[in-house]
């Protein structure tokens, strides 16, 4: 599958699926990479080295800070890929050079919670 | 994208590392929203100003991007963490105060105007209608959109940053009019109407809409519910933009049961130990009706009221702050509720506002119970 690149970049790991939208700012814990909004479905989990896959963020523009800051603690997801891609977690990443990739629906709904793949920012490849 | 020769230029480093960071932030925001081009903006609005949301990490990007960096367009910024003439009667450590010390000067020293506010749109004079802004405050970018007459995204704080940079932005979204119209329409059903009822209407729009809704049911808001709606509308979601009517597209009811849905979501306790006021910050008027309300009433407990330093002046002239503080209100500039180190939760269990966006980050970052209730309510029930 092609997938459009945001931030280019090349790297492997788990993945780790959000169904709802991510507020970088109040949700995300920016020391520790925990997600601490207790309404949300991945309460508690820890993004940090995960790929995380998530439709979009929300909320305050300030959450591309929290990105960095959650890429500066080393408690970073080491890429990123949405369905809409936000102007704050766009930002966060080009930052932060956090690896993002847009997806379309039928590709994104392919990816699955405890995935190990390859995430090719360059070519825009999932492997 | 398309750019032009110089703007390859700077990409490529040939203007030193912070415009290549810059020209890479904005391609980034450029593939991601489809543009084609960058087009020039008159005036960015920053956030990423309170030590508390941007942390170790954000102040020393700050610290360090300012030794070279220069804005290139007019340059306003978010409230800080606190208000530096108040804070010694605060409990804050001095570790705190020196970082956002440190903030505060990098932003001033990249040639920011020192505004410290989340309501531009009140204390400048707006630019011409169709003028292109690169806002980053969520509230100030669906109120500059909706009401202001202005263009811009719902920012991030790096691209609006890269904006001020640059003086450019990425051709997409909410700039390009095609993409204004709504294609949402959302029937206001609630009988009675408030600040705190529109701000709850502003959170259930997010959640619902996508770039532009329309809202029907509903005239004329008064500035205090606009806001408020403009508030709850950027905490939820992605939308920036909102009209009044009747609109295009799907249609979804705000109802009582709907209203009552978001209000369960965001009100955690029946009742608080402090007051919070003002997020976003109260602007002269609200502090005129603040004031008025308070005649001969006296607060029961803590109430912190906020708002920007450009109407200190005028608030006290007027006799207002002298009010506001006999009735045991503590008036704070240059800050507001959201992420304020000021409220802490070693000292309260829960807060009272009628800030649906208050509400959000008080519970999710200062983590405590929030008792979310309309500025009338506040008045009748915790006055005296």
């Amino acid at each position: 599958m092609t997938l459009k690149v945001i931030v280019r970049g090349k790297t492997k790991g788990t993945i780790l699926v959000s169904k709802n939208p991510i507020n970088f700012l109040g949700g995300v814990d920016k020391k520790t990479g925990r997600i601490r909004d207790e309404k949300h479905d991945l309460f508690g989990k820890m993004l940090a080295n995960k790929i995380l896959v998530f439709p979009y963020g929300v909320g305050s523009s300030v959450g591309a800070y929290t990105i960095y800051s959650l890429k500066y603690n080393k408690c970073a997801p080491v890429a990123m890929i949405c369905l809409k891609a936000d102007l704050t977690t766009a930002s966060g990443c080009a930052i932060s050079n956090i690896p993002l990739l847009v997806a379309e629906k039928e590709e994104y709904e392919s990816l699955k919670d405890g995935q190990e793949v390859l995430v090719d920012a360059i070519e825009g490849k999932i492997l | 994208m398309n750019l032009t020769k110089e703007e390859e230029a700077a990409l490529d480093g040939k203007h030193g590392e912070t415009l290549a960071l810059a020209y890479r932030t904005l391609l980034a925001i450029g593939e991601a929203s489809g543009a084609d081009k960058l087009i020039p903006i008159e005036w960015a609005h920053l956030s990423g100003v309170n030590y508390n949301t941007i942390g170790d990490a954000g102040e020393q990007f700050l610290s360090h991007l300012s030794k070279d960096a220069k804005f290139k367009v007019k340059t306003t910024v978010n409230p800080m963490g606190f208000d530096f003439d108040t804070v010694s009667k605060y409990n804050l450590d001095d570790e705190f105060i020196k970082k956002q010390e440190s903030i505060k000067q990098s932003y001033e020293k990249m040639g920011a105007i020192p505004s410290f506010s989340c309501i531009p749109y009140e204390i400048f004079q707006v630019p011409n209608k169709d003028t292109h802004v690169s806002f980053a405050e969520s509230n100030a970018a669906i109120y500059a959109n909706s009401i202001s007459g202005l263009k811009t995204n719902k920012e991030g704080a790096f691209s609006a940053l890269a904006s001020a940079l640059t003086g450019k932005s990425p051709y997409s979204d909410l700039r390009e009019d095609s993409n204004r119209l709504p294609k949402l329409n959302i029937r206001m059903k609630v009988e009675s109407r408030d600040e705190l009822t529109y701000g709850l209407l502003g959170y259930f729009a997010g959640k619902v809409a996508e770039s532009s809704v329309s809202i029907s049911g509903t005239r004329e808001l008064d500035k205090r519910s606009c806001k408020s709606l403009c508030a709850g509308m950027g905490t939820s979601g992605r939308c920036g933009m909102f009209t009044l009517g009747e609109g295009e597209g799907e249609k979804i009811d705000f109802d009582e049961k709907e209203m009552k849905k978001v209000h369960d979501e965001l009100n955690t306790s029946e009742s608080g130990d402090l007051i919070t006021l003002g997020s976003p910050q109260l602007g002269l008027d609200e502090i005129s009706d603040l004031s008025s309300m308070l005649k001969g009433r006296s607060f029961t407990k803590r109430c912190m009221i906020f708002c920007p330093r450009a109407i200190q002046g005028q608030v006290r002239k007027m006799g207002y702050e002298n009010e506001i503080k006999r009735a045991g209100g503590e008036m704070l500039y240059d800050c507001c509720i959201c992420l304020t180190p000021l409220v802490d939760k070693k000292d309260v269990d829960s807060v009272i506002t009628n800030s649906v966006k208050g509400a959000y980050y008080l519970k999710t970052s200062n983590e405590v119970d929030v008792n979310l209730k309309s500025l009338k309510q506040i008045i009748q029930e915790e006055t005296k």
